[in-house]
């Protein structure tokens, strides 16, 4: 295999895949970081966000990357709401009971998608898209796109976080809850604003993966794994080690079908993730153990 | 002959319910007794239950299999090799918060249902393994079933004692301390991942048996047969129901909420076709709120845990 025939058919692709990952990653190592549980409903909340585009084209006969943000909000309303109705009468109890909560509505939302849009494989426009070559590297339009958006997105969460009071706030409760409290620090909005950014985070990865693969209802649920293995392997509560986390596994899976069996991809995630948690629980970019 | 066919009827329930029953007392030891979250107890159930089938099944060309065990052999067996994969799982993760159990136990499940799907040498993929042999499987109909349950009560009475007198034995007090206060118990020399291992490790053996029993009165078991999620998350609403904490709120978790999925299976049956699969998921979608209820208004379950009694049978310490 050449060089340019293993960029174009590996590489690409697993950056692609790998921005995917990075996007959903964020969200979990946010709620693992400042609210302090596993949230195993992401996956589905992403693809809750991936099929509400799919609404808004069939309905509006819009473009997709128009109705994306549209999407990414409602998204966020969803994640605030399930924060209330489901996650926040449980905070005073164990943690642990808010992960089964998770797990409870990652069904929920999955049955709605399912009862809404059915069990078959949808796409948001038909058609075959040929891909563009700069150099002799094809990239088609939607990777291009995919790739630009997840750094614009990122970079503007790194910007939030570093340097706005709010994003200072989250960083704060995710360091020390209570002495976040004690500083005068609206714990309570806060977490709202977490879920927020979860929400919008969310709704572009599952719109990302369905673009540039198809829309399946148990889309997001086949990304928990990859999501908490990236989000463990950069190193929990860390942005850049989400982002870091999510590049390798998309990377590393898109390469794994050379010698693995490809039904076998997520089987990768899932042994990346007990190797970490074996032999180095902070991951690569030291972060927070529970 | 109608009440034949709900003599029929009741006695196929009750297998579930048994079988079931003993799934939910295997949760119990690892939640109830723990606190421990396994969320794929789908996947500990389908090794039991693939394990026992390769063990005791017929031989067939270019597949695993053909021992043709006795059936005995199958379910210790499948017990053996639940507890086996159950073993690295929870020795890497049983040191930190449950939520890293969480997700590696979905890992395992995902895996599971793969190499389910996918490996014809050892599960014959899609199509499932099949023919397998089952206890007194040559009797009449109606009298095969009821010997059937009568087997199934039999290991669920033994697994109720067992589980019972864990609960109430010293080990039992020691579980209890290290789930409601880590800190303290740890203080007090005892070695939390490894007493934690030992609870994962005994719930996964009696959920690998769960599968056993199940494929075994099936006759066959495929992956179809074993929805990861579904499956899964009943186990959890019956013991959550039920009464974490409390074996027999175990089974009678298990009871309540297998009668009432069975009517919403009714319920849904009367619905036309074209609404039959949505009306698959609109089930789906009522376990999940199910579950948000309970934990919202009646986290202690049907019988909550009774901590004086398990403290005071022991007869020991006195705590």
């Amino acid at each position: 295999m050449d060089l340019l025939s293993f960029l174009n058919f590996y590489l690409v692709p697993g950056i692609v895949l790998g921005s995917i990952y990075a996007l959903g990653a964020i969200g979990i190592t946010l709620v693992f970081g400042v609210l302090r549980f596993a949230h195993l409903a992401h996956g589905d909340m992403a693809t809750m966000g991936a099929f509400l585009v799919l609404a808004l084209v069939a309905g509006t006969g819009m473009n997709p990357w128009l109705a994306l943000p549209f999407a990414m909000i409602a998204t966020a309303g969803i994640a605030v709401g399930l924060h209330w109705l489901f996650y926040e009468h449980l905070r005073r109890r164990s943690a642990i009971l808010t992960v089964i909560a998770s797990l409870g509505v990652a069904l929920m939302l999955r049955a709605i998608v399912q009862v809404v849009w059915g069990v078959d494989s949808l796409t948001y426009v038909g058609g075959i898209v040929r891909p563009e070559s700069y150099f002799g590297i094809r990239i088609k339009d939607r990777e291009f796109w995919t790739l630009a958006a997840t750094v614009v997105l990122v970079v503007a969460l790194m910007l939030f976080l570093g340097y706005t009071r709010w994003g200072k706030a989250m960083r704060a409760m995710s360091d020390n809850p209570d002495l976040a409290q004690l500083s005068g620090i609206d714990t309570r909005l806060t977490t709202i604003l977490t879920w927020t950014i979860i929400g919008l985070l969310g709704a572009a990865a599952g719109f990302f993966l369905g673009i540039n693969t198809e829309l399946k209802s148990l889309m997001g649920w086949y990304m928990l794994l990859p999501m908490f293995a990236a989000a463990i392997l950069g190193g929990v509560g860390r942005v850049e080690g989400a982002v870091l986390g999510g590049m390798i596994i998309g990377i590393a899976e898109e390469c794994s079908v050379i010698f693995l069996p490809s039904e076998y991809k997520s089987a990768l995630a899932f042994a990346v993730l007990l190797i970490m948690l074996a032999l180095r629980p902070t991951g690569l970019l030291r972060g927070k153990v529970l | 002959m109608e009440w034949l066919g709900l003599l029929n009827y009741a006695v196929f329930m009750a297998i579930f319910i048994g079988i079931y029953a003993i799934l939910a007392l295997g949760l119990n030891i690892q939640w109830g007794l723990t606190g421990l979250f396994n969320a794929g107890i789908a996947g500990f159930f389908a090794v039991g239950a693939y394990t026992s089938a390769i063990l005791t099944g017929p031989a067939v060309e270019g597949r695993l299999g053909g021992f043709e065990l006795p059936v005995a052999v199958g379910w210790i067996g499948a017990m053996v090799m639940a507890g086996l994969i159950a073993w690295p799982i929870g020795k890497i993760t049983l040191r930190f918060r449950s939520d890293y159990l969480a997700v590696a136990t979905i890992g395992v499940a995902e895996i599971i249902r793969l190499v389910a799907k996918s490996e014809d040498w050892l599960t014959n993929s899609a199509r499932g393994l099949n023919n397998l042999p089952r206890p007194f499987g040559d009797l009449d109909y109606l009298f095969s079933q009821l010997a059937y349950l009568g087997l199934v009560l039999f290991c669920l009475a033994l697994v109720y004692l067992l589980v019972e007198h864990q609960f109430r034995s010293p080990w039992g007090r020691m579980m209890r301390a290290i789930r409601d206060n880590e800190t303290a118990a740890a203080s007090l020399g005892k070695d939390i991942a490894f007493r934690r291992l030992q609870a994962f490790l005994f719930g996964a053996c009696l959920m690998g048996l769960g599968g056993a029993l199940l494929a075994h009165f099936n006759r066959s078991i495929t992956p179809e047969g074993i929805d990861p999620m579904i499956t899964t998350f009943l186990i959890w609403i019956m013991l959550i129901l039920g009464g974490s904490g409390n074996n027999r709120g175990a089974i009678l978790g298990a009871a309540v909420v297998w009668i009432i999925w069975s009517m919403t299976e009714f319920a849904t049956d009367q619905l036309p076709t074209e609404m039959a699969i949505q009306a698959k998921y609109i089930r789906a979608f009522l376990i999940g709120l199910m579950l948000q209820l309970v934990l919202r208004f009646r986290p202690e379950g049907l019988l909550p845990e009774d901590p004086t009694r398990a403290g005071r049978k022991t007869g020991g310490g006195g705590s």
